[in-house]
């Protein structure tokens, strides 16, 4: 079957197919564009919405693509303006960015930091998108980020709350406004010892990626400090659905806490299963049993239903805030008013921090003058902002982290309809909640602003 | 030519003429017009086309071959993967070491397993590569962690050794690139309305993907591929006449195991990040889907198949509701969102039930896949032009 004649002919013709396809690539280095990757030519410019449309945190994901859609509007002078009227820096004049017409672009991240890669390549590669914005999960931001700083693009997070977003794996063109696991440890410790005292035996169930490690750790750190002690901490896959393996082995472990460090559907799905194992009612050591969600949304307290009452948390931001602890929260309202106003029913904290994140983006460019991610990031770092609804804060310039202050709440007990289902217990301020960036390690790089 | 038949040289000189030029007829239709949504000609799904067509070769050696159906293909996919970005990480930023090495990591990975599991045939041939597979995967997803990356998945950092190449001084993670040609550097050409993008990683990904290729029909027309087949047309004959299979199904699994491992370390050359995902048996039960698609045991017809599910799934997800209203904008206003409410279960993260659906067709009408349809297109084509003589009574290869 195989005829192998090696003739002189042949050979030079394999040779020359051969040496031309070797050279083909060297015909085509040139950067086809100077200045940054995607630089907007028309009267448009094009941003990215990589949210999860599927998987644990499509929930999540829901709420951040209705914010985006939100503040898509209000950029173009659409709607109410929401917090462009509360909006401490009054640069944008809702007439796009620089006068271009914002448009946008969605893509599903499926939670897997594969998937959340390609859909981000395409719409950089072939929608033209100046920046990336979205995510629920931080594997999912750590690897977007890092495509974004090689791509030469400007990276806006999500919800992402793990320490490493910001911390070991920080990237000069990767920027967050949600608060983070070091945060929520400093936010919670103070409530829970005032609350179930400082003698306690923990037991963690960690969603096994990045979020759930460094949330352990820093609610670990910080209950150990005041005296808790830690029984067992066991690590569940993020794809799980059925957690009741995991939740039997807890009431006969010593443990008097149980600290759900899930998110989204996992956290849902853990809860409601400690719940029929009757661990709310149960005792143990001579205490009431309790349960701890460090990360806490309404998303979730709305699945989890009436189990969440009682439990405390921590969020980034929540509806209420504005009405519960006053005007220095300023920018709340106005948002749940727009939003309510489009969707009819109140944002949770993913829409509210992917909404804050476009506006502040959309005005860094505007402040710089220019749609060049290291121009970008320039503005962006150390700019002190208020009027977006989490009172004075500030986009750190060491690590591109947004230091401001943390809400500790409670699910309710008797809630009064599907929207009311958390109440503030406490705003623990900024400066409580305040690290070193060095604590993290890990190195910002320099700005890339691409081809 | 090549050491090929007519034919198949023929064959090879058409892909290779289709990979050379797909960055221009992948893009038919104009920058910014509403059909250009349906443009498949970026870097990103370009390079996926040809990375996913070396898969589904390999695999197609295997499953259209021996009729040995692996269910655990991704796992050396994933293994190549791991062996590419930890190549990238420690030896240079090369992506010829990655792609060597994971190759050879892929093929022992394939060893290991073949021999265990080409024990049994049919389907306990398949459940056992299955559970190797999700084996793998539980392991890369949690208990090897700190190899793999966990959930997070494994990529490149800035403080990487890198000990074959000079200090970073430029406090950026360095591209993969090719001997100083960066595998995600493109140049664009603007004819008109059309704008074509030329990407070295695409390129590079094309040019092995038609080694790959070539080495497929090698591999086809030779005594040893006649044995193959042999084995899949009757094994206990072969057995009985007292002629031992297991050596050539071993190195058959091997091979295959080495074309997943090639494409493995070809994606993480493109885009250097390994997600443990890539070994889930959703990805061994999609390389099986694009064979079957494509026409099993021939040897364009995976590679078409590849083509054909990564379109759909970089496409056809991207199409949103604002998108459709869009386009249906010039009906009436409540036969508009008819249509729409109509079309949306099967666009965006629906897409999944449009491939099902023509997955079915197939099976069903074309049990050839899409070479049976070219094949019968130009039967169809060669009827209206009686004539010729000696119309092809070959099966389908």
């Amino acid at each position: 079957m195989v005829t192998t004649n090696l003739t002189r002919r042949g050979v030079i013709q394999t040779g020359a197919a051969a040496g031309a396809g070797l050279a083909l690539p060297t015909i085509l280095t040139a950067g086809s564009h100077a200045g940054f990757t995607n630089a907007p030519t028309g009267s448009t410019v094009t941003l990215g919405f990589n949210v999860p449309q599927t998987g644990a945190y499509a929930d999540e994901g829901a709420d951040e693509l209705r914010a985006y859609e939100l503040a898509v509007e209000h950029l173009n002078g659409g709607g109410d303006g929401g917090m462009l009227s509360t909006f401490s820096s009054k640069s944008l004049n809702g007439t796009g960015i620089l006068g271009k017409k914002v448009e946008y672009v969605t893509g599903d991240t499926q939670t897997k930091p594969d998937a959340a890669r390609a859909s981000a390549r395409s719409m950089i590669e072939k929608d033209g998108a100046i920046m990336i914005t979205g995510g629920s999960s931080s594997g999912v931001a750590v690897a977007v980020q890092s495509l974004c700083q090689e791509a030469g693009i400007i990276f806006m997070a999500g919800l992402t709350h793990s320490n490493d977003t910001t911390g070991k794996d920080k990237k000069a063109n990767g920027f967050r406004h949600f608060f983070n696991s070091y945060m929520s440890g400093a936010a919670l410790a103070p409530i829970l010892a005032s609350n179930y005292g400082t003698d306690r035996k923990a037991y963690h169930l960690t969603a096994d990626y990045n979020w759930g490690y460094t949330t352990e750790e820093a609610v670990r750190t910080s209950t150990e400090a005041m005296g808790w002690e830690t029984v067992a901490a066991v690590k569940t896959p993020l794809a799980q659905t059925d957690f009741s393996s995991y939740i039997a082995p807890v009431l006969g472990s010593g443990a008097d806490v149980l600290v759900l460090n899930h998110y989204g559907g996992n956290m849902v799905n853990s809860l409601t299963s400690a719940v029929q194992f009757g661990l709310r009612a149960a005792e143990a050591n001579g205490k009431n049993f309790e349960i701890v969600v460090p990360l806490y949304s309404r998303l979730m307290a709305k699945g989890a239903g009436k189990n969440v009452a009682g439990i405390f948390g921590s969020t980034n931001w929540h509806w209420s805030l504005e009405n519960v602890a006053g005007s220095k929260y300023a920018g709340s309202n106005a948002f749940v008013q727009s939003f309510g106003t489009k969707y009819g029913f109140p944002p949770s904290q993913a829409a509210h921090t992917v909404y804050c994140q476009t506006l502040l983006y959309a005005d860094a460019v505007q402040r710089a003058g220019s749609f060049n991610p290291c121009a970008v990031a320039e503005a962006l770092e150390g700019f002190e902002f208020d009027g977006l609804g989490n009172g004075p804060t500030v986009y750190r310039a060491a690590d591109h982290q947004c230091i401001k202050d943390v809400l500790v709440v409670k699910g309710k007990e008797n809630p009064e309809n599907d929207f009311d289902l958390l109440e503030i217990v406490d705003v623990t301020p900024a400066e409580a909640v305040t690290y070193d960036p060095a604590i993290f390690g890990g190195d910002l790089g320099s700005c890339n602003p691409g081809a | 030519m090549f050491g090929l038949e007519k034919r198949d040289a023929n064959l090879l000189i058409a892909v290779g003429a289709l990979v050379l030029l797909a960055p221009i007829f992948l893009n038919p239709f104009p920058e910014g017009s509403a059909l250009a949504q349906f443009n498949a000609g970026y870097p990103d799904l370009m390079q996926r086309f040809v990375i996913f067509g070396i898969f589904a070769i390999g695999f197609n050696i295997l499953f259209g071959l021996t009729g040995y159906l692996s269910f655990g293909h991704a796992a050396f996919l994933g293994a190549g993967s791991y062996a590419g970005v930890w190549m990238l990480k420690l030896l240079t930023i090369n992506v010829i070491p990655a792609i060597v090495i994971s190759t050879l990591v892929a093929g022992v990975f394939a060893l290991i397993i073949g021999f265990i599991s080409l024990r049994r045939s049919g389907i306990y041939f398949s459940i056992l590569t299955l559970a190797f597979a999700q084996m793998s995967f539980a392991l890369a997803a949690s208990v090897l962690t700190p190899i793999t990356g966990g959930e997070t998945g494994l990529q490149t950092a800035l403080d990487d050794p890198r000990i074959l190449d000079a200090a970073n001084e430029s406090r950026n993670i360095p591209a993969p690139s090719l001997f100083g040609l960066h595998m995600n550097d493109s140049a664009q050409l603007a004819v008109g309305d059309w704008l074509w993008t030329f990407n070295v990683g695409y390129y590079v990904a094309g040019i092995v993907m038609l080694a790959a290729f070539y080495v497929a029909i090698r591999i086809f027309r030779s005594p040893f591929g006649m044995m193959l087949r042999a084995i899949k047309s009757n094994q206990q004959r072969l057995n009985y006449t007292g002629l031992n299979t297991r050596p050539y199904m071993l190195a058959c699994f091997v091979i295959s195991g080495m074309y997943a491992g090639l494409a493995g370390g070809l994606m993480v050359s493109m885009d250097p990040l390994a997600g443990a995902e890539r070994m889930q048996w959703t990805a061994s039960g999609e390389v099986v889907l694009m064979t079957i698609l494509g026409g099993v045991g021939t040897l364009i017809g995976p590679v078409l198949g590849a083509g054909l599910i990564k379109y759909f799934e970089n496409i056809f997800s991207k199409i949103n509701d604002n998108l459709l209203h869009q386009w249906f904008s010039f009906l009436p206003q409540g036969l508009e969102d008819f249509v729409v409410t109509i079309i949306h279960p099967f666009i965006g993260k629906g897409w999944h039930l449009t491939l099902g659906l023509m997955f079915m067709a197939v099976i069903i009408f074309l049990p050839g896949g899409l070479v049976e349809l070219g094949q019968r297109a130009s039967k169809l084509f060669k009827k209206r032009n009686p004539p010729q003589t000696g119309g092809q009574k070959e099966p389908a290869e």
